[in-house]
């Protein structure tokens, strides 16, 4: 498991922001809310300057006077970790980015920061009064977005970004930026979703725990999830929408744009229909998404995957070989009934294979590791 | 002149007792029967009269009321002409019988005076026990199963015309033979080994006697579903004297005694046209139903889609408590149920399975169809086993492994299951707080956690597993739950309620 690491400066910074917010709000908020990504391309000193004249010098001085010993603490206290833009794990394209954060709290599973490429990174925004239609759309595209082995990205909030978590945590590990620390669940609904990620995924931030959501902090973490991702898909929006932003922050760091094509008579699809006008790539599914990143026809490079016993892999040529039932499976592979339970539940688990409410196994679309087997 | 004499009426499963007074006095001929008698036991009246007659007694040409006591129960059946007759015989002062009120009578009678036998004669006989009678006196027929109660004289006769005889001493009936309870079944029942190759049906039934989980199989027509279900019995433990004497109890109340005892434990496969009242009891008095004959056996539910919905959902509490309670208007009684549930269905409408190319059933019918499965009774039911048809060489095959063996495994299974819950209690039975508490290694741990977490499994999924998991390491003889076990546990468990 890689640690990750940051620096105490990286850390302040962070602090810094936490304290900084209510100063941000009165000047970054409304219509010029969507500017606070700008103010954070500034420096501390700067910032400070721009968002509390009067006290600058007491919060500069405050924040550099901060322990390390104490920030670190209230990490772990919070069951967060750091990983600052000198450390090797911080994600390669969020350093494309001038606003980049100094620092991303984290909690969840680090590993998956490691090898975040931007072709195998796909970020699902779109309204939270999403339509039926609208939430469908995002779990399907979620779903079989982790299934191919891509990493989905959303901001945990209502209607869209809760869908893709969701359907994409059924196949495989999500990320969840949130405009709050990462050890708040934000809207509070979704806390079982939340504590969710923070197992089998991983819930990002820009803010220290503890910190609460203010209006200007989720244009901010668009920034963030639009940097991250190769390519932003916007499932539902109206003409003026967070969702907007995110993509024109996408679009300013040269990153794909994607729109899921919705009724033109449907309010909540008038953002992407416009973004789909404006040439973004039409998104019916999955492999449209794999398409336009990856090139048409082609599967994602194999995320390293923990290689299969000599029973799994038996097991799962059986399932592929279309055997369905324990019976089936044990006869092809030649395993006990006892063992051939055994393989189908792990299969089951790590996502290789899905069983119906009559208990007959099928294969899905996650690819077989490719490498050797190494014994279970 | 008065006479009185005991009886006693089937109620359930248990017999209640019924005093039979008689009393004969001058007036016109008539033969009034009062006490909430139902049709059979108003019948008595001509069958008493004809037998009497027949046997060479007099029967009374004065004014006869038989009264039958508490008048608020209903009563019912054609087992109470013998002691009416014999009530009957006493106050005419054709037969004089002193012992009459310390002897208890129960027998219908043919017109020629010959005994008929009544259902539920050892609960009868248990019944003038409790009551305090030296005596019981019953056909011929039913004189086996009575003997199977000690501490009362059981005499069997087998005409109205051994009376006289009986009465005066002169003839000393010979203590009928008590049925041989049957604990086990008999050679040549069905026995596992015709279930060829699929392993995985037969670990699930393994697991099912082991841990006594209700288990549910899915496949088409002709797969080994009732051919699986039919040997269940075969691997189940063998009955304790007391449970067999419970068996003998509801078959007697049933009168499926007189035909020969079950052998084992009982399997009961209703067919799924059956009503409520049939499948957990019902009707005025009630009867016994399926659920109760099934009990300390097996059930089976064959094509359970096809059952009513109602019909399911009356087994549900039953499942719980082990026993069926009915309410009628005159009160409410319990009849035993602890059964095994195994149940079959099909895959879809048409039988063959979505995944056969020959399946015309469109989406919409099969999803119907598997809410079905869903709905009915799922919540009840432990294992899921997916069959399918057999290949040609599995058929060909050599013959499974035999029940006996299969037992061995299962019977030490239950030891351990007992030496850790105590007496008869298995784990299926097992309460929440006694499955969270259940060793398990760390990897099997893990394993259950990570379920837990990505497919959001509720808290009765999570504990069926568990349950699951101990019966696997019962059954391999090992003290935790290890990852193996864990893991072939949740494949095993049904899903849907994940």
């Amino acid at each position: 498991m890689p640690e990750p690491r940051s620096c105490p400066d990286c850390l302040r910074r962070a602090w810094l922001l936490a304290t900084l917010a209510p100063y941000i709000e009165k000047i970054a908020t409304g219509e010029a809310g969507s500017r606070s990504p700008e103010l954070l391309r500034l420096a501390n000193e700067d910032l400070v300057e721009v968002a509390a004249p009067k006290v600058a010098a007491q919060l500069l001085a405050r924040a550099a006077a901060l322990p390390e010993p104490r920030l670190r603490a209230a990490l772990e206290g919070a069951g967060c970790w750091a990983c600052c833009r000198h450390d090797d794990l911080y994600p390669a394209p969020l350093r494309d980015a001038a606003d980049a954060p100094w620092a991303l709290i984290g909690r969840g599973d680090p590993g998956l920061l490691a090898g975040l490429e931007p072709f195998q990174t796909v970020t699902v925004v779109g309204a939270r009064r999403a339509t039926a239609y609208g939430r469908e759309v995002a779990r399907e595209l979620g779903r079989e977005l982790a299934a191919a082995g891509m990493i989905v990205v959303s901001g945990l909030a209502f209607g869209i970004d809760a869908c893709a978590h969701r359907g994409a945590l059924d196949a495989g590990p999500t990320i969840a930026v949130l405009g709050c620390g990462p050890d708040i669940a934000y809207p509070a609904t979704h806390r079982s979703l939340w504590r969710r990620i923070c197992e089998v995924g991983l819930v990002l931030s820009e803010l220290p725990p503890g910190t609460t959501p203010w209006r200007w902090t989720f244009p901010a973490r668009n920034r963030i999830m639009a940097a991250l991702a190769g390519m932003t898909v916007v499932v539902e929006a109206a003409t003026r929408s967070g969702s907007l932003i995110t993509t024109d922050l996408a679009a300013d760091l040269g990153r794909d744009l994607g729109a899921v094509p919705g009724p033109v008579t449907s309010r909540a699809s008038a953002g992407p229909n416009g973004l789909l006008a404006s040439g973004a790539h039409v998104i019916r599914g999955a492999q449209d998404v794999l398409d336009a990143m990856l090139g048409p026809g082609r599967l994602p490079a194999a995320r390293p995957e923990p290689s299969l016993g000599p029973d799994l892999a038996a097991a799962l040529a059986a399932v592929e070989a279309g055997e369905g039932t324990g019976d089936g499976v044990a006869a092809a592979s030649g395993l006990s009934g006892a063992s051939a339970a055994a393989a189908l539940a792990r299969l089951e688990l790590l996502g290789y294979v899905e069983v119906s409410g009559t208990g007959v196994y099928t294969r899905t679309l996650r690819p077989s590791p490719s490498g050797p087997c190494l014994g279970h | 002149m008065l006479a009185t004499a005991r009886t006693f009426t089937l109620d359930g499963i248990s017999a209640r007792p019924v005093r039979v007074e008689v009393d004969v006095h001058r007036g016109l001929p008539n033969f009034t029967i009062v006490g909430l008698p139902d049709t059979a036991v108003r019948e008595a009246r001509e069958r008493v009269r004809a037998a009497l007659v027949n046997c060479g007694f007099e029967f009374p040409l004065r004014r006869i009321v038989v009264n039958l006591a508490p008048a608020s129960l209903r009563k019912a059946g054609p087992g109470m002409d013998l002691a009416i007759a014999a009530a009957l015989m006493s106050a005419s002062g054709e037969l004089p019988w002193e012992r009459l009120a310390d002897v208890a009578l129960a027998g219908e009678l043919a017109l020629d005076g010959s005994t008929r036998p009544v259902q539920g004669a050892l609960a009868m006989a248990e019944a003038a026990r409790e009551g305090g009678a030296e005596a019981i006196v019953l056909p011929a027929e039913n004189g086996p199963e009575a003997a199977l109660v000690e501490g009362i004289e059981v005499i069997a006769i087998d005409s109205l015309g051994r009376l006289p005889a009986l009465v005066a001493g002169e003839w000393e009936p010979p203590r009928p033979q008590p049925l041989p309870l049957r604990l086990d079944a008999v050679a040549g029942a069905p026995d596992l080994a015709d279930l060829r190759g699929q392993p995985h049906l037969r670990h699930a039934l393994e697991v099912a006697a082991a841990g006594g989980h209700s288990l549910l199989m899915v496949g088409p027509p002709g797969a080994g579903k009732s051919l699986a279900a039919s040997r269940l019995p075969s691997i189940l433990p063998p009955l304790a004297p007391a449970e067999a004497l419970e068996v003998a109890r509801i078959a007697s109340a049933c009168g499926r005694l007189a035909s020969g005892v079950p052998a084992g434990r009982p399997l009961r496969a209703p067919h799924h046209t059956i009503s409520a009242a049939g499948l957990v009891g019902g009707g005025t008095p009630p009867r016994p139903g399926e659920a109760t004959m099934a009990h300390r056996g097996v059930l089976f539910l064959d094509e359970l889609c096809e059952f009513r919905r109602d019909v399911l959902e009356a087994l549900r509490a039953p499942l719980e408590t082990g026993e069926v309670s009915i309410a009628r208007a005159g009160g409410q009684r319990s009849l035993p149920c602890r059964f095994m549930l195994v149940a079959a269905a099909n895959p879809c409408p048409c039988g063959r399975g979505e995944c056969d190319p020959d399946c015309a059933c469109t989406p919409l019918a099969v999803q119907r169809y598997q809410g079905k499965l869903s709905g009915a009774l799922a919540d009840r039911i432990d294992i899921l086993a997916a069959v399918r048809q057999p290949s040609a060489e599995e058929i060909g095959g050599p013959a499974g492994e035999a029940s006996a063996v299969v037992r061995e495994r299962v019977l030490a299974a239950r030891e351990r299951q007992e030496r850790r819950l105590g007496e008869g209690r298995c784990n299926a039975e097992m309460t929440p707080a006694e499955a969270r508490v259940c060793p398990l290694e760390g990897a099997a741990a893990a394993l259950l956690a990570d379920l837990y977490a990505k497919q959001r499994l509720s808290g009765r999924a999570h504990d069926r597993a568990l349950r699951l998991a101990r019966t696997i390491a019962d059954l391999e003889g090992s003290e935790e739950i290890g990852e193996g076990q864990m893991a072939q546990a949740l494949q095993l468990r049904r899903r849907g309620d994940a």
